[in-house]
């Protein structure tokens, strides 16, 4: 520790040097923490998800609606509490561009099967007693400027046409991954204006189970009855159900960690380079530093020492800045990521990453700084 | 006025060889990474747009977005095939195909599971899509339980190759045939008889009708009748446009992604660039001094220490393209948000991205030079020729 002032001065008499090194190792730590960050949030429907909740889908695919008689059977199965449904609708506000998820709720049991969705009373009620009304998440609220009792047109690209909302609640969301860039509205109010044909079709159904337990038993008894009809479901819990919604996106994960992985290891080639530089350009007087009797090993430390301060201040800086950053912009990617959020194992992933890259980099000119024959570097320099 | 030879850069380094191939190569990277990314959001692009061709037209209902929220009744589709604007078969029928998309739920080799489009087709379907060429099997048969997969279904799909068995709705189909269409999207579906799968589905309607036009001048008129009348409540546009707009969203997505990293990543490179040629500049100050005092003008020196650095990059340059080449035969499969179900392609690697790529590298070099370089240019020749 007594020969940190020495490092600092080190740092301090190379400013230009320093400040780029950590410049450099900032930003790709920067970059590191915000592809992370793309993964994880593509997870949080993951994390948000409850284990005493089931889905149950067509077998087929999603997009395969299933009859709302269903409704009652599923209420009669062992294990089953409540009984939940709901339509994702997929139209867009104003612009195509403007996209988020918006779903057409069975609003008696809702709040039930949900009690993520954190609203106000009065709201409630106004939000149940009117067939038209919707409710949003404040995080889309506050992008889009709207206020109670504004009317919300949101355009349907699966159910045609302009459908007039009225906000009548803003929720909150009760833990940080669950979605606040959503509107539900009422299921009833989206079947009554379905033509013949297209009426009492269900997209999903919730179950809400008694305890984790019950999950597998349910979800095969609700299978088995419809197995054979023309109609069969497919039922798992909502983590299965998240986790096969992630499938679907392939191998996203593969090629952000493909980008992320060359973006490090050319920062720390960059880092290689730069100690390796500071340490030739200091030959002489590391070589007066082991006249001096400094033993090989200390010489090696404060080498190391050096570059791991440069990396730890730029991880630091990188990480620091990504959390700051992400923090005041509401990002949504155009609604593809609905819950962008640093999380704070990226962070800590970051700072220790750049700590490797400290120790990686400091290795090289470290271990030949202790090697350095004194009396030949002594007498190179002139 | 004297110009410094291009060979003392070279020459300046070949001798900093570890130092030169430590930022060539983090440069190269950055080039690999920006390569890479218009790569990907090149190859779902030119999937989506090589799809269509501009001498068909294809009705959808008014409204949606993709041929899977449409719907179209068999009067609807009476109604249009008897439009004049349609080219004809050399029977004298219309040259028109009238199809059904549904998707569903299949596990990929990998045994994680995704959607797939399943595609209805009628006798025209191949007629209005040339590119869509059989090559292994047979087409299938009209009434029969047999299907044909896309190429990147049978490459990508447990159970997809010809005389393998799929069950779909509830009945097992014999996959007979595998076709390929040139990388576009139609390679992620798979084909069977329109007639058969819309009882077996339990489909009384159609998703899409896809028509050739007699006269490419024809779709105007023909857009314009369909769309004002309120019995069809139909959407009218061209093939092409129409699929190349599914890919506008995603594709876009990926460019600003790319565009994000890369930028700052290079910023990155650039620091990295700075340091190394201001150690550069550092280690040369006597030679400077003497160039200087030689003759070689400020101006001379600032042009060749900003050359040494556009080398230095352009080197890391090529290096970054030539490690980009293999990309091109990486394929992916991403959700399209149009189907919703997964969208196979290659990455697409051209001439056109390298060379941007290399302009890139070239550029970092530049920025990162420039100061280095002034320094050098503006040392004075009595103090840089005292010093060590």
């Amino acid at each position: 520790m007594k020969y940190l002032r020495y490092v600092l001065s080190h740092l301090w008499h190379s400013k230009r040097r320093t400040f780029l090194t950590v410049s450099s190792i900032a930003v790709a730590l920067f970059l590191f923490c915000t592809l992370r960050t793309v993964m994880t949030s593509l997870d949080a429907g993951l994390r948000a998800s409850d284990d005493t909740r089931l889905v149950v889908r067509h077998a087929a695919s999603l997009v395969f609606p299933l009859p709302l008689a269903y409704r009652d059977r599923l209420a009669q199965v062992p294990g089953v509490v409540k009984v939940g449904y709901g339509n994702w609708f997929g139209g867009y506000y104003q612009d195509e561009k403007n996209q988020f998820t918006q779903f057409a709720v069975d609003v008696s049991t809702v709040f039930d099967l949900y009690p993520e969705i954190l609203l106000g009373p009065a709201e409630k009620e106004a939000f149940l007693r009117e067939r038209t009304a919707c409710i949003a998440g404040e995080a889309l609220v506050k992008k889009y400027g709207w206020k109670l009792g504004d009317k919300i047109p949101i355009t349907g690209t699966i159910y045609p046409g302009e459908w007039p909302l009225i906000l009548r609640g803003i929720y909150r969301a009760a833990t940080p991954d669950a979605d606040e860039n959503a509107i539900f509205f009422h299921w009833d109010f989206l079947n009554e204006s379905m033509p013949e044909g297209r009426k009492n079709l269900v997209g999903i159904y919730w179950l809400k189970v008694a305890s984790p337990s019950d999950a597998p038993r349910v979800s095969a008894a609700v299978d088995q009855i419809y197995e054979n009809s023309p109609v069969p479901t497919k039922t798992e819990t909502e983590k299965a159900f998240q986790a096969g919604f992630i499938q679907m996106m392939g191998n996203v994960s593969t090629l952000l960690t493909i980008l992320g992985s060359a973006i490090i290891f050319a920062i720390l080639l960059v880092t290689v380079n730069t100690m390796m530089m500071a340490a030739r350009e200091r030959t002489t007087e590391i070589a007066v530093l082991k006249t001096l009797g400094f033993r090989d090993g200390l010489v090696l430390q404060l080498v190391a020492a050096e570059a791991m301060l440069l990396s730890l201040a730029g991880g630091l800086i990188g990480c620091g800045l990504a959390f700051l950053v992400f923090r005041k912009v509401n990002f949504t990617a155009g609604g593809m990521i609905p819950n962008f959020r640093v999380l704070p194992e990226t962070l800590l992933l970051g700072i220790l990453l750049a700590c490797a890259m400290g120790l990686l980099s400091g290795l090289v000119p470290a271990f030949s700084a202790a090697r350095l024959p004194i009396a030949s570097s002594l007498r190179k320099v002139a | 006025m004297a110009r410094i030879p291009l060979a003392y850069n070279l020459r300046n380094l070949a001798a900093r060889r570890l130092s030169t191939g430590l930022t060539a190569l983090g440069i190269a990277l950055v080039a690999w990474v920006f390569i890479f990314t218009l790569a990907l959001a090149g190859g779902f692009q030119a999937a989506l747009t090589t799809t269509g061709t501009k001498e068909n037209a294809i009705i959808i209902r008014k409204g949606s977005t993709s041929e899977l929220m449409s719907i179209l009744t068999r009067e609807a589709v009476g109604a249009i095939e008897s439009q004049g604007e349609i080219a004809r078969a050399p029977d004298g029928t219309p040259l028109a195909a009238s199809e059904l998309m549904v998707v569903w739920n299949l596990p990929r080799k990998s045994g994680t599971t995704t959607n797939v489009v399943v595609r209805g087709v009628g006798p025209k379907s191949f007629a209005l899509r040339p590119k869509v060429k059989l090559v292994r099997g047979r087409m299938f048969r009209q009434g029969f339980d047999e299907i044909m997969v896309g190429r990147m279904v049978a490459e990508r799909f447990q159970r997809c190759d010809v005389g393998d068995r799929l069950k779909l709705a509830g009945r097992e189909w014999t996959v007979v045939g595998v076709f390929d269409s040139k990388g576009s999207t139609y390679d992620s579906e798979i084909w069977g008889d329109v007639e058969l799968f819309m009882p077996v589905f339990d489909r009384p309607v159609y998703q899409s009708l896809t028509l050739r036009l007699a006269e490419p001048g024809y779709l105007a008129p023909l857009k314009k009748r369909l769309e004002s009348d309120p019995r069809m409540n139909v959407e009218v546009e061209r093939e092409d446009r129409f699929y190349a707009d599914q890919s506008g969203q995603l594709t876009s997505m990926l460019r600003v992604l790319g565009l994000f990293v890369t930028s700052i990543m290079s910023l990155g490179a650039i620091f990295g660039a700075l340091n190394t040629m201001y150690a550069a500049v550092g280690n040369r100050t006597r030679e400077i001094g003497t160039l200087r005092a030689i003759g070689f003008s400020r101006g001379a020196i600032l042009t060749s220490f900003l050359i040494e650095s556009v080398l230095l990059a352009l080197l890391g340059g090529l290096l970054g393209c030539l490690l980009a080449l293999p990309v091109r035969s990486f394929t992916t499969g991403t959700m399209s948000f149009a189907t919703f179900s997964e969208l196979a392609f290659r990455f697409q690697v051209t001439p056109g991205m390298l060379l941007l790529g290399l302009a890139f590298s070239a550029f970092m070099g530049l920025l990162g030079g420039f100061l280095p370089a002034r320094k050098a240019a503006t040392m004075p020749i009595v103090d840089s020729l005292r010093q060590a």
